[in-house]
């Protein structure tokens, strides 16, 4: 027996996912958020909160406030952080609404990721440093040791996973290639039209060994939106609201930055072990009850890493997983319905919460899991941070 | 928009971190040690993350060490970076104790020949003014 929701989604938005938007992140934040309202059939003006997070590559909730013309800001928040937030934001809104500041809080995430500020070499590395991310007696010991980009932090994870675990890149290859397969059927994808076979990963360059160039997400241009009420007020609303059982902002008790696993004992240990069988009873179910699951996917491995810490998939069977088809459309549990940030896009993860809702809702298409009606959102790149949330059909 | 690095990074260094690039100077690889617990940690921190002691001492080390993990950087965004490229970088558990990981570029061996568990030697590399940077070479088996 599920839980009583703590909050509900009842509208989503995104804009157009591509290379090069040509526009402002403003202009992209307030499209989504639009998007989010009007799919929700709500008018702007009860809209009364906003919140998101941004790694200085954003726009604050105090311009998309004053450009979506909000009447009144009854909660906000700005997160500095990386996509270990993503899931987190929704949770934040949700606590809002639940605890009475607020009624309608949208939860947004947009950035010119391809076009604008990259996600790698020096700026990006002040960006962590000065937004929290790493600690500044971090950075200064990875920038002189040539570790200036995610995919580096990631792949020397990724390393030692195959030292210990027997990982091997056929088994990345085998989740690059599915969730490719999953993208193709999602009209949301950058690679819709764009096939994978498992040959062209193991052709793809290398970025840093053991990750090839499709181990990597795409950096995008985008934006998306989720908004969340109450589920008394989101009954009255346009859309079937799609439930939050429960969910978590979190992380090992001595995470010191976002590399700090590379630094750890225990590197692949994730945030998820910490808090995995407190979210499955909070939400008051098992995990063989989910539909699918939307796992942040920054790189091939980030799956692997926070499947075993969920405890969907035992340590080193991640390869087998995906090559029985159990993580494919029709599958045991499919991963990434939307094709993952590896072939979706990456909207820095919140675009796996809107894919989520556009499961539980039915609206999936040719990508649809049949019955929908529970599903595992996580947010991280399987370091010692990260959220999650468990949604339900309503 | 994006800044690269062009020419090596001189590391950003705060008054807790200053001991570790002023031994670099001098050719001495200076851990932090835990005064209470005994215990060394890296990257640097104001407290210890076992012991919760806040006195602590630099102390040299031996330099020697095993390759915990380690990647073939074939891309970077940074110039400096690119132009090394396949460089090989890496996590060295130092050989004073176990579970005790400082990075740095592996020198001396071809990347295919990385094994989990290469011994290597640190040594200093000049890549400025006032700044020597600890690398980490293969020893020859």
């Amino acid at each position: 027996m599920s839980s009583k929701p703590i909050a509900s989604i009842a509208g989503i938005g995104w804009t157009d996912y591509n290379r090069n938007s040509g526009r402002t992140v403003e202009a992209l934040a307030l499209e989504a958020c639009r998007n989010a309202i009007n799919d929700a059939g709500l008018n702007v003006n009860a809209v009364d909160g906003l919140v998101s997070f941004s790694l200085g590559d954003s726009v604050t909730t105090a311009v998309v406030s004053t450009g979506l013309g909000l009447s009144k800001m009854n909660h906000y928040a700005d997160f500095s952080a990386g996509g270990f937030m993503a899931c987190g934001i929704v949770m934040e809104a949700a606590m809002a609404v639940a605890t009475g500041q607020a009624d309608y809080v949208v939860a947004y995430r947009a950035l010119n990721g391809s076009s604008g500020q990259r996600y790698g070499g020096a700026e990006f590395s002040r960006l962590l440093a000065d937004h929290g991310v790493h600690s500044d007696a971090e950075q200064q010991f990875l920038d002189t040791a040539g570790i200036t980009m995610p995919a580096q932090h990631f792949a020397m994870l990724c390393r030692r996973h195959m030292t210990r675990y027997g990982t091997t890149n056929e088994d990345l290859g085998a989740i690059a290639v599915t969730m490719r397969a999953h993208a193709n059927d999602n009209p949301r994808a950058q690679m819709r039209d764009r096939r994978m076979t498992l040959e062209d990963y193991h052709s793809s360059p290398w970025v840093a060994d053991p990750f090839r160039l499709l181990d990597c997400c795409l950096q995008t241009d985008g934006g998306c939106a989720l908004l969340i009420t109450t589920p008394e007020r989101a009954r009255d609303l346009a859309q079937s609201p799609v439930d939050i059982l429960s969910g978590f902002t979190s992380a090992g008790p001595r995470n010191r930055g976002a590399m700090w696993g590379n630094f750890s004992p225990d590197s692949n240990v994730t945030y998820a072990e910490h808090h995995a069988d407190r979210l499955f009873s909070r939400a008051g179910i098992d995990r063989k009850d989910l539909s699918f699951a939307q796992i942040y996917d920054c790189f091939t491995y980030s799956i692997i890493g926070q499947m075993e810490g969920f405890g969907l998939i035992e340590k080193g069977q991640a390869g087998d997983f995906f090559r029985s088809g159990a993580a494919s459309i029709g599958g045991l549990l499919p991963v990434n319905t939307h094709g993952g940030l590896l072939s979706e896009g990456y909207i820095h993860g919140l675009n796996s919460v809107v894919e989520a809702v556009s499961q539980l809702r039915g609206d999936g298409g040719k990508r649809q899991v049949e019955n929908a009606q529970l599903g595992l959102v996580t947010s991280g790149g399987a370091t010692s941070t990260g959220s999650a949330l468990i949604l339900a059909r309503n | 928009m994006s800044i690269f690095y062009t020419e090596y990074p001189d590391p950003k260094i705060t008054s807790l971190t200053r001991p570790f690039w002023d031994g670099c100077k001098h050719g001495r690889l200076l851990i932090q040690i835990c005064d209470d617990c005994s215990r060394y940690r890296f990257y640097p921190t104001e407290t210890c993350p076992e012991c919760r002691s806040e006195k602590f001492t630099w102390a040299e080390v031996s330099g020697k060490g095993q390759v915990a993990s380690w990647i073939v950087i074939h891309r970077s965004p940074d110039p400096v970076w690119q132009s090394l490229s396949p460089f090989v970088s890496g996590v060295i558990e130092i050989a004073e104790q176990p579970g005790c990981f400082v990075p740095g570029l592996i020198l001396g061996i071809q990347p295919d020949q990385i094994r989990n568990g290469l011994k290597v030697q640190v040594e200093f590399e000049q890549t400025g003014e006032n700044t020597f940077v600890p690398r980490w070479r293969a020893i020859p088996h």
